[in-house]
């Protein structure tokens, strides 16, 4: 970020951008994917692929509205399903592009630079994805905006002591604050974009966007202390986001949603999925468009220790689940814990565990995280494994509480896994045009780390 | 800053280097220059301070709006759940603040962080489609690899004649009047 230019490029360490960079060759080699680049077969054939996956989302939803939830898998006693599991999944997803864009920021780690403009984008289609999932479930969607508090006729205001209202509040919030911070990071570079667009259409798109920025020391000195408190404010968001998350479960009284250690257990988990995510994505992407200069392996090694980090948090909760299950005397909770291990759904935990927590634990070995081919299976592991996470969570609690005559399973028909589908699809459409339309490396925080970019003020003029 | 009769907006200097420019911004705002500008870029640290800008009021902006999210999420809250729709939830008091404290909170980052972005953007004067800089062809790589400092022609010490030999002794790479 822009704050930081006083931090020198580590040391021993990979540099965070391969030598021989000047400020034109980093301007060129990002700006020209978007502005010169031709758009290749591969990538009007992947957008094919994932542009009829996002269309399947539409017949889906259009099908849902037409015929309501029955479609789906649920009835009682699981009423959640798989809406909420992807809500959770998609959410999560998210937080890994905030936690590059402003705690990494804060915490001054220059090498976020190269990947937090994906990252945020990643952010904003993974809250997209995410947002569609509880409107769907509703049943009558059209009546979402009686979530929000607002005058009307029926004299009906919401329950501000319920859970689900402060969802609402917070992944809006969560998903307007994104928006802003991605734009605002977005404004340098469109200028840039705009100054080097040969196409008069173009440039004056790319022109409108920037709103005619055109880099004044004013102008920076006011921008870079809004970035930073952007950075500030979206710090404690993105936490108090999964921690709101998590209070819908443990607001209840349902055994294995009842415990305190949630909110922690969610963010923790929300980043580690994220994570796995962004190198699931930056792995291809820095191929594709030979980006290694600037997304290094010293990146992909840092995301890889971010991503074991939290994965060991994530089997701390985990653990203390089992203990407390154990611990607590409680029998709902004790049965809880014998039912994943033995019940109907034991694939799925056991599936679980090795997905979160043992493969994972060869991150500990560098030669895992120099290989991309590795990281980016293991990275894919993680992302199934905190599905089957919020699978387990919902379905596993909800299918055996405490009376056995309301015991029940789950199936999810097609619809379901349609909808699931068709929101990869929605996000890797929105990923797709992204990387062709948009710098998807910030281009002015990259300048910074050159050496070229430090000024020392010298004495005779300081006084 | 408008020239008034002059067609003129100011002299523009061409720089090489970041370095180059923020010395020239201090020997330029030493000289008495008072309206001046430098472009470039990413942040210098200390560029601006070196054009003279000290008044920076994006934090108050970003504290009001913090202050308006927080206090109208709780007084609305209040409002619903205490006056105009009071309901009787498991027992629970009507004024139950624990309950409002995270929308409150989600509010107040909410209006805060939008404070922050459209405070930087209006007080920078932002969307401007026409502004004069954009008149020297130069100018396009000020969002690139150059370095730019202007004197504007409204600044009481300007003077044609008398400033371009002031801007050619800081040696910069070109020289070039800004047509308003």
């Amino acid at each position: 970020m822009a704050t930081n230019t006083q931090i020198p490029v580590a040391d021993r360490r990979v540099p965070v951008i391969a030598p021989g960079h000047t400020f034109s060759t980093i301007t060129e080699k990002i700006s020209n994917i978007v502005l010169s680049r031709p758009v290749s077969l591969g990538w009007i054939f992947g957008f094919l692929i994932v542009f009829s996956m996002m269309n399947m989302l539409m017949m889906a939803l259009g099908y849902l509205f037409i015929k309501g939830t029955g479609i789906w898998g649920i009835n009682i006693p699981i009423g959640w399903g798989f809406a909420i599991v992807n809500f959770v999944w998609w959410i999560g997803i998210g937080h890994a592009g905030t936690l590059i864009s402003a705690i990494l920021c804060l915490l001054r780690q220059t090498w976020r630079n190269s990947i937090n403009r994906f990252a945020e984008a990643m952010t904003l289609f993974a809250v997209a994805c995410a947002g569609i999932f509880p409107l769907a479930h509703m049943g009558r969607p059209w009546l979402g905006y009686w979530l929000f508090p607002y005058p009307n006729t029926m004299n009906y205001w919401p329950n501000f002591r319920s859970p689900l209202v402060w969802d609402v509040f917070a992944v809006s919030t969560y998903f307007t604050i994104s928006l802003v911070f991605w734009f605002v990071g977005l404004i340098p570079d469109l200028a840039s974009l705009r100054d080097r667009a040969e196409s008069p259409l173009v440039q004056r798109i790319y022109g409108l966007l920037a709103m005619g920025w055109r880099g004044s020391a004013r102008h920076w000195h006011r921008y870079e202390t809004a970035y930073l408190l952007l950075a500030g404010l979206a710090t404690p968001l993105v936490l108090s986001v999964h921690t709101v998350v998590s209070f819908d479960f443990a607001v209840g009284i349902v055994p294995g949603w009842h415990t305190t250690i949630f909110p922690p257990y969610f963010v923790a988990g929300a980043i580690y999925s994220g994570f796995a995510m962004v190198l699931c994505l930056a792995i291809p992407i820095r191929a594709i468009y030979g980006l290694q200069d600037f997304i290094t392996m010293r990146h992909l090694e840092n995301a890889a220790k971010v991503m074991l980090a939290t994965g060991l948090i994530v089997a701390y909760g985990y653990g203390m689940e089992a203990f407390m299950g154990w611990y607590s005397g409680n029998q709902f909770d004790s049965f809880l814990l014998w039912n994943r291990f033995h019940g109907p759904y034991r694939l799925s935990y056991m599936a679980l565990l090795a997905c979160n927590i043992f493969i994972p634990q060869v991150l500990w070995l560098k030669k895992f995280r120099v290989s991309t081919g590795w990281l980016w299976l293991i990275s894919f592991i993680v992302l199934v494994g905190m599905w089957l996470e919020r699978f387990i969570i919902v379905i596993v609690s909800l299918s055996r509480d405490f009376l056995t005559s309301s015991w029940g399973m789950y199936y999810p028909t097609k619809w379901d896994w349609m909808t699931f589908a068709g929101t990869i699809g929605m996000f890797l459409t929105a990923m797709w045009l992204f990387v062709r339309i948009l710098p998807m490396i910030s281009i002015f925080e990259l300048r910074t780390l050159l050496p070229e970019s430090q000024v020392h003020e010298a004495a005779e003029v300081k006084q | 800053m408008t020239t008034g009769d002059s067609p003129i907006y100011g002299l523009m200097a061409e720089f090489d280097s970041a370095q180059e420019l923020v010395d020239a911004a201090h020997k330029t705002h030493e000289a008495g220059y008072q309206k001046i500008d430098a472009y470039s870029p990413f942040p210098i640290e200390g560029l601006a301070e070196a054009i003279g800008f000290h008044k920076n009021r994006v934090p108050l902006a970003v504290l009001i709006g913090g202050l308006i999210g927080g206090i109208s999420a709780y007084a609305l809250q209040y409002w619903v759940a205490v006056i105009t729709y009071p309901v009787n939830i498991g027992g629970r008091p009507f004024h139950s603040w624990p309950s409002f404290i995270i929308v409150t909170f989600e509010l107040t980052i909410l209006f805060a962080g939008l404070s922050a972005a459209i405070g930087m953007l209006a007080l920078n004067g932002l969307p401007m489609p026409y502004h004069p800089v954009f008149n020297v062809p130069e100018f396009a790589k000020a969002s690139e690899n150059k370095f730019f400092l202007v004197v504007f022609s409204s600044d009481p010490k300007y003077d044609a004649a008398h400033t371009r030999s002031f801007l050619t002794g800081l040696a910069p790479r070109m020289i070039a009047e800004v047509p308003s």
